[in-house]
């Protein structure tokens, strides 16, 4: 029998959902109109008033935010309601430039808790859970946002944080840890870990992880189920919308949930702002209708991903999108090719080698370079060189396969490249060096 | 058959990886009879021969080089023209395959000790010896 957090709303029919959302996006453009002059102004250049929006059906006429506009409006440019009502800021990692600031009220972090224990529920997890939260703690939402959910719920909570995976593993083990909440990268290199010190999932409890904040390959999912011994669900979310939790993946792990009662979905073509219909690939753009000191109207995430209202086994009615193809940022254009890591990832595995890679673009006598080094498996290692460089061909061939264009592929020593214990860098583009 | 073992041991083309690699070889107190090192742009193979394998297995295997123990045959070719020719000449007729070779540091006047590994070890163990071509053993090869 499937267990939900929230039944009336996970379960609630087409008609009331969109009625919900109507009332609230109503209520919000107000909101947002009357106390964010940034978005005031969007609104007034675009000739649309709050008067224009009186339901869900009105959404597309409403201007788009992007991340240059939370940017341009850091710090507090964008807080809805006076800071004295904040109880908490979170912050992206700024790695692309100028940090975000996300403000919270006490009514935010509770709803952003409840989004963190559907995701819990959905993976089994219930009060008699012990639930080991490795996602960073601090600025980074994971660690909270799990933590919050994992409370809800009545799991016994494991702030872990992340790093020093020895003590994850001795916890997991000393405290009978059932369900584990970190990045895909740092699971995988749990998992790696427990093998090192020559343990099987056998010798401990894990039964489910809930595994965001990272683009992850269904290779990558197969590898970290099978070297943990559970079932590894998605759960999506930013920054900018609250956290994890915007979606999250039920036992069908056919892509993920979204909680449409606190984020609208849409999918735009990147290039026109045009809304796509159902069941096209284009941009995912949220429009949170609960938020009360952050509400983002229209934000473009840059993910790219696909919307489907297949009815699911699961019981549940919310929307679901597919796991995002990556961040339109993450893409490469590589002698003219777009080009994802997640493509790259997946040959990898499926050739049966680590997730452990590392690309690295550069440009040569003005033509783009594209060099892959991979971690070799011990067994994998061949005394002859030309086992070795056959090794190397053969990958390159997959990998032009996939991707049209040829890649050098270097096969390097196990566990020469560096781990990630957050979110792992696995792109290194050289030629912004020469612009 | 009188094989012999061969430590191969992937070595990355990085600045100081090698000297490491013999520094941590030679603190252990192992000695090396005899080494060759495939390269190629990215990465190396080094191949050698030592006085303790089972010490050295286990050293490899504790500070994490990506090794594998490879059974290669050692031969004790005269030290005159024509020696190496005449070997493979056999190895040749046999059908038998040479992957790579390389020679000890001479020890024995008037022998030039070469480790070969081959495709086909049967045939070439039966090949060598029909041509009373004499074999390293394990003792000769490691030294003990």
């Amino acid at each position: 029998m499937e267990k939900y957090w929230q039944a009336d709303i996970e379960t609630m029919s087409r008609e009331d959902m969109k009625a919900l959302q109507s009332e609230r996006l109503v209520k919000q453009v107000r909101h947002v109109y009357d106390n964010v002059p940034y978005y005031r102004d969007l609104m007034d250049k675009k000739g649309v008033t709050p008067d224009d929006i009186q339901s869900v059906d009105d959404l597309h006429k409403l201007p788009f935010l992007s991340k240059a506009d939370l940017r341009e409006a850091y710090p507090t440019g964008m807080l809805a309601v006076p800071m004295k009502d904040c109880v908490r800021i979170h912050s992206t990692s700024g790695t692309t430039g100028r940090r975000v600031v996300a403000f919270y009220t006490q009514n935010d972090v509770d709803l952003w808790e409840d989004c963190c224990a559907r995701a819990i529920t959905a993976a089994g997890g219930t009060a008699d859970d012990v639930c080991q939260v490795a996602y960073g703690y601090g600025l980074f939402t994971g660690g909270f946002g799990l933590n919050g959910g994992s409370h809800k719920v009545g799991c016994l909570t494991l702030p872990m944080s992340s790093g020093n995976t020895e003590r994850q593993i001795q916890f997991m083990r000393d405290l009978g840890a059932t369900i584990l909440c970190c990045t895909p990268s740092y699971a995988a290199y749990i998992g790696e870990t427990l093998h090192d010190m020559g343990l099987t999932p056998d010798d401990i409890q894990l039964k489910a992880g809930i595994f965001g904040a990272e683009p992850w390959t269904e290779e990558m999912r197969r590898s970290i189920e099978q070297s943990l011994g559970i079932k590894a669900y998605d759960i999506y979310g930013l920054t900018e919308s609250s956290g994890p939790g915007v979606a999250f993946e039920c036992c069908e792990q056919t892509g993920m949930h979204i909680n449409e009662d606190h984020f609208i979905p849409e999918i735009i073509d990147p290039e026109t702002g045009e809304v796509l219909p159902e069941g096209t690939v284009g941009e995912l753009v949220f429009t949170s209708i609960t938020k009360e000191a952050f509400p983002l109207l229209r934000y473009r995430t840059r993910d790219l991903c696909v919307l489907s209202r297949k009815k699911c086994s699961c019981g549940r009615t919310l929307i679901k999108m597919a796991k995002p193809k990556g961040r339109s940022d993450d893409m490469m254009i590589i002698r003219g090719v777009n080009v994802f890591p997640s493509q790259i990832e997946t040959v990898l595995i499926e050739q049966g080698y680590s997730p452990n890679y590392l690309i690295e673009v550069d440009r040569k006598n003005n033509s783009d370079t594209l060099d892959i080094s991979v971690e070799m498996n011990p067994e994998q290692f061949s005394d002859k060189v030309k086992d070795l460089q056959e090794k190397e061909r053969s990958l390159a061939g997959a990998i032009k396969t996939m991707l049209g264009i040829s890649p050098k592929v270097h096969l390097v020593a196990p566990k020469t490249i560096t781990r990630s214990e957050g979110k792992a860098v696995r792109v290194i583009d050289k030629r912004k060096l020469h612009d | 058959m009188e094989t012999i073992k061969q430590f191969s041991i992937f070595v990355e083309n990085k600045q100081g990886k090698m000297a490491e690699l013999t520094r941590l070889i030679a603190d252990a107190g192992i000695d090396l009879r005899t080494l060759s090192l495939a390269d190629t742009r990215d990465f190396g193979i080094l191949r050698i021969i030592v006085n303790k394998p089972a010490e050295t297995e286990a050293l490899l295997r504790e500070n994490g080089w990506t090794f594998k123990i490879t059974s290669v045959i050692g031969v004790k070719v005269p030290d005159c023209p024509g020696g190496v020719a005449t070997v493979l000449k056999a190895l040749n007729e046999a059908n038998v395959n040479v992957e790579y070779m390389y020679a000890f540091v001479n020890r024995t006047p008037g022998r030039a000790d070469t480790v070969i590994c081959v495709d086909d070890e049967e045939a070439a163990f039966s090949i060598l010896r029909s041509k009373n071509i004499d074999l390293l053993t394990e003792a000769e090869a490691y030294d003990i």
